[in-house]
């Protein structure tokens, strides 16, 4: 019940709405009630509201808003990238990309593959069903 | 006439400044191109050739008939309609999809794009049953899927080979009418079937190199429950 992941500065965050959808970012200052000050290293600093973030577990050591070369610095050396790639909620967004940019031929192959691998079980759960009766 | 020898292209004396005005003013254009050395040269005159005699037309006779009101006759329309653009997305080799006609959803082959801007489209028939066909690319979906086509020649295809026969006429007689109204589909010829069978020969080979692309072309695409076409990608 208690909250675990705060607004802080250091607080790795996903933007979950407008232009900038899908993107990590770093909270590096609070600007006021509403709107963080967030920077990316391939992004320039900006102001975004809170309600278009969605915090993560990740939190990087640093000071209020770092230069660049800090800030990337910093997030090099907890590791952001790998934390988040390895995250249950950062694979399953590499899931739903690689989904949305699958081709025709793509999807059919996958198809394929799913009904092959549906028979595999399948093959194995009559082996099952044998022994047991 | 004596064979005209090779000339070098025309270059204009008189540069322009701006589209339709020229540097040198036509007095200044005269002195350029030397006339005046040239009529100095032939006794104060231009020369001139005479004009060719023209052959004897026949006399024309008055028309028995004139109409009322003058009546203007509407210009001529020369205008000759280009080829359909073709969509960035196909090139040829490329699997198209077709979203119409006897073969819907059907992944057919691009092979060319016509001179009438239609597409050209082969199954290939051994694994879809779509022949050498024209296709109206609007029509289509064209995938990034790409099937190597180098090794097929469509040089002697085109809207000729395509083209209705035109329909003999019929004596005028009861007997016609009463009768069967057409006679039975005429076969196809075998030079046709040739044309589709060597088009498809070295189609067939490249396909046979890709995994799954044989089956992926004798499938049809259809949409399933949850896909929505304005997010897939092709």
């Amino acid at each position: 019940m208690p909250f675990k992941r705060f607004v802080e500065i250091g607080r790795v965050a996903l933007i979950n709405y407008g232009p900038e959808y899908g993107r990590i970012v770093v909270i590096v200052d609070v600007i006021d009630q509403t709107r963080a000050l967030v920077d990316a290293p391939d992004m320039e600093r900006s102001p975004i509201n809170f309600k278009r973030l969605s915090l993560t577990d990740i939190k990087i050591d640093i000071k209020r808003v770092p230069k660049k070369k800090d800030l990337i610095k910093a997030m090099e050396a907890a590791d952001v990238k790998n934390k988040w790639e390895k995250s249950s909620w950062g694979r399953k967004l590499i899931v739903k990309k690689r989904r949305a940019a699958l081709n025709d031929f793509d999807r059919f192959k996958i198809m394929l593959a799913k009904i092959k691998r549906a028979g595999v079980v399948r093959q194995e759960l009559a082996k099952l069903r044998k022994t047991a009766a | 006439m004596a064979p005209t020898k090779e000339r070098a292209p025309r270059v204009s004396r008189n540069p322009d400044l701006i589209r339709g005005i020229g540097k040198f003013s036509k007095s200044q254009m005269y002195h350029k191109k030397g006339i005046w050395a040239i009529k100095a040269k032939n006794g104060g005159v231009f020369p001139r050739h005479d004009p060719k005699p023209k052959p004897e037309t026949a006399a024309e006779k008055p028309p028995k008939f004139y109409p009322a009101d003058d009546v203007k006759k509407p210009l001529r329309n020369k205008h000759k309609p280009k080829q359909t653009k073709l969509r960035a997305s196909i090139t040829p080799g490329t699997v198209l999809i077709l979203l119409a006609g006897r073969f819907k959803g059907k992944r057919v082959v691009f092979l060319k794009q016509l001179p009438s801007g239609l597409l050209l489209v082969t199954g290939p028939f051994k694994i879809n049953g779509v022949p050498l066909r024209r296709v109206n690319q609007a029509y289509v979906i064209g995938t990034s899927t790409k099937v190597d086509i180098s090794g097929v020649n469509v040089d002697n295809l085109d809207d000729k080979y395509f083209s209705k026969e035109a329909p003999k006429k019929k004596s005028k007689g009861e007997g016609e009418f009463f009768g069967s109204d057409k006679e039975e589909k005429k076969a196809l010829p075998q030079q046709k079937k040739d044309d589709q069978k060597t088009v498809d020969a070295a189609l067939i080979k490249a396909i046979e190199s890709v995994p799954d692309l044989k089956t992926y072309l004798g499938a049809r695409f259809s949409l399933k429950a949850g896909v929505k076409p304005h997010e897939l990608v092709f």
